[in-house]
């Protein structure tokens, strides 16, 4: 049996590189010792997009992509198709939980600065994962043709009506099919859903492994474990992958997979965060619903776009939140990868930045109010003042240098404050200034006049 | 086989056949762009709209699909329309100069009869149907003339459908084309300059 089997295996491997497949991604890809908790979500990111997929295909067989039969064909999955509702919950807690894994794997990119040299494509073709995911997120969320799927598209797909020189009207047109989002638009989406957009992903997941086996992964102290080789060329600092990681990552699962479980049985609406309550009412274009929010992972983005009172630059402003990851290899450029060894300073920026990032998420639940636009707003500042500062902390920079920029970011700041004035929110407005003037205080300031920003000696080898 | 190789040939060769692959390319573009227009049908469904307002009275609103958007109609009491000139100054743009309605409707009631507005029901900001909010109530509370206000963004229009400035959307709503078939009928979505 055992000689029939290597026969077998020999076979293959002379007209398919399984063996060598198998060698270089697993039993011989040697990943460093010393991964710890953030390591777990690269692997778990992959097993969400299988249980996405698997239930996603199980989903379209049941399920009708015209505006008529949407919703019933929905709630026939939940009430008719035997255990159509644990399908259904799979994939809508799956989209949520894939989102959760990946903001934690993007994370650990910050904190470890694994998107820099030599690694700026892996992040890159990460960002595009993360792009293709969120309008994988937006075409899907309007399949079940509830009230919240079909205001919220035709929020999104309005946003594109922003655009100058009459472009918007006819490509808002265009994106929908019809003059309101309707029957011709839900079609669309699904097709993008279940076909074009799954078929990018899976190449971009393909192309971002294939960049990572290349020049290795990064680790918590930002060592590379390739620059110390034994006799055999295996990194000291290095362990297979295979038996070493996928043994801490199945035990990851595990404990992820028990999460997933209780969500999906005891709270698959997830308290209206991962299934809106509006969404259980069908779509009726002559009625918004009193007060429209995103899915939660997309709330941060959408509490900037709320915040500032014009169309267009809302829109840009939005838009630039996201698209401004793209450019973190080449804005932070402080040859210290990873956060043990930086300055007190960076620690506390990147906590502040992920306290942003959460209470923006916060106010973009939230129907608005003058007090939340506000704070929306300032925090948005904030949000983009990390880029920055980021950038600012890449190199020694002089006093002279430090002061320019505040000065410049000062201008600037007080411009928008005096384009947006409204008699009404002016000492509201001055109050939450306070805020954005604390921020560069501690932060331009402080790295000036105090040690706090002195980086730490690194070591030679991981410990 | 000759070992000549004629570089010029192949450079031109190459070139032309990548030039005109790269056209042929770009022309297979156009199908599948325009498969996205709105289809014969959609357009059709777009065709106009007749409605009777006889039986609306003043304050009340009725609301008419017209290619699938609310159309608002509204027939304004005389002290709704005496009230509009003195809102002028916390208006963005009070004299309509934006396009946002047939020439026809560019007035200080924005409307063709004083007292019957048409609007679309589609906020100018992110596309919300904005609710309607008579004077002093909730959620706009004391003070509020009377109006729209969209519950996504708080955006809010005076009974003109005029937009308030400081508010997210960036023009007044639209007025649709229409016209009068007699004093109790419009025709919403054409009007004289259209079939």
């Amino acid at each position: 049996m055992k000689a029939m089997l290597t026969g077998l295996l020999e076979w293959t491997d002379a007209r398919f590189p399984l063996t060598k497949l198998w060698n270089e991604h697993l039993a011989q890809y040697y990943a460093p010792k010393n991964f710890n908790f953030w390591y777990y979500f690269g692997s778990l990111a992959l097993v969400m997009l299988v249980i996405q997929i698997g239930s996603g295909i199980w989903l379209t067989m049941f399920y009708k992509p015209s505006a008529a039969e949407a919703f019933a064909s929905v709630e026939y999955i939940m009430r008719e198709v035997p255990m159509g509702w644990f399908i259904r919950y799979m994939h809508t807690t799956g989209g949520s939980f894939f989102f959760a894994v990946v903001y934690l794997h993007m994370f650990r990119g910050m904190i470890y600065g694994s998107y820099k040299s030599p690694r700026e494509l892996i992040w890159i073709i990460g960002m595009l994962i993360y792009l293709c995911m969120m309008v994988e997120g937006f075409f899907g969320y309007l399949l079940p043709w509830g009230q919240m799927s079909y205001w919220g598209a035709q929020v999104i797909i309005s946003l594109f009506g922003a655009l100058p020189f009459g472009l918007g009207e006819p490509l808002t047109l265009w994106i929908r099919g019809d003059y309101v989002v309707a029957d011709a638009t839900l079609n669309r989406f699904f097709a993008l859903h279940v076909a074009a957009v799954p078929l990018a992903l899976l190449a971009l997941v393909v192309a971002h492994i294939m960049a990572l086996h290349e020049v290795g992964s990064n680790n918590p102290d930002g060592v590379e474990i390739k620059k110390d080789k034994d006799l055999n060329g295996i990194p000291r600092d290095g362990i297979p992958f295979h038996p070493y990681y996928t043994v801490k990552d199945i035990w990851g699962l595990a404990v992820c997979l028990i999460l997933f479980a209780a969500v999906l049985f005891f709270a698959p609406t997830f308290f209206g965060y991962f299934i809106e309550q509006p969404n259980f009412v069908p779509a009726d274009p002559l009625k918004t619903p009193e007060h429209i929010a995103p899915v939660w992972y997309f709330t941060p983005y959408y509490a900037i776009l709320r915040a500032i009172p014009d169309k267009l630059t809302g829109v840009i402003a939005m838009f630039a939140s996201v698209l401004i990851f793209f450019f973190l290899p080449w804005l932070d450029r402080h040859p210290i990868k990873s956060i043990r060894y930086r300055g007190t300073l960076f620690r506390l920026l990147i906590g502040v930045f992920v306290i942003t990032f959460i209470v923006l998420g916060y106010l973009g639940t939230q129907a608005p109010t003058a007090a939340k636009s506000e704070l929306g707003f300032r925090l948005g500042e904030l949000y983009f003042s990390f880029f920055l500062i980021l950038w600012l902390y890449s190199k020694q920079r002089t006093t002279g240098f430090n002061y320019t920029v505040l000065g410049i970011v000062a201008v600037l700041f007080v411009f928008f404050d005096v384009i947006r004035f409204d008699s009404e929110n002016g000492a509201l407005m001055l109050v939450s200034s306070l805020l954005v003037i604390g921020y560069f205080v501690v932060f331009v300031l402080g790295s000036m006049y105090t040690k706090l920003n002195e980086p730490k000696p690194v070591p030679e080898r991981v410990t | 086989m000759s070992t000549d190789v004629d570089a010029g040939r192949r450079r031109f060769l190459t070139t032309s056949a990548s030039v005109v692959g790269g056209v042929a390319a770009v022309g297979m573009a156009v199908p599948f762009v325009a498969a996205w227009q709105p289809s014969e049908r959609a357009r059709a469904i777009g065709a106009p709209v007749e409605v009777d307002i006889s039986k609306i009275e003043p304050g009340q609103m009725l609301t008419q699909k017209w290619r699938g958007k609310p159309v608002w109609i509204v027939r304004r009491p005389p002290e709704v329309l005496e009230a509009l000139p003195g809102l002028d100054d916390r208006l963005r743009d009070p004299a309509s100069t934006q396009k946002q309605q047939p020439d026809y409707a560019r007035n200080e009631y924005r409307s063709i009869k004083p007292e019957i507005l048409v609007l679309i029901g589609i906020c100018t900001h992110l596309g919300c149907s904005p609710s309607y909010v008579k004077r002093d109530q909730a959620p706009l509370g004391t003070g509020w003339p009377g109006g729209f206000f969209c519950p996504c963004h708080g955006s809010r229009f005076d009974y003109a459908g005029r937009v308030y400035s400081g508010v997210p959307a960036p023009t007044n709503l639209e007025v649709p084309p229409h016209k009068y078939l007699s004093d109790t009928r419009i025709l919403v979505g054409a009007d004289e300059g259209s079939a």
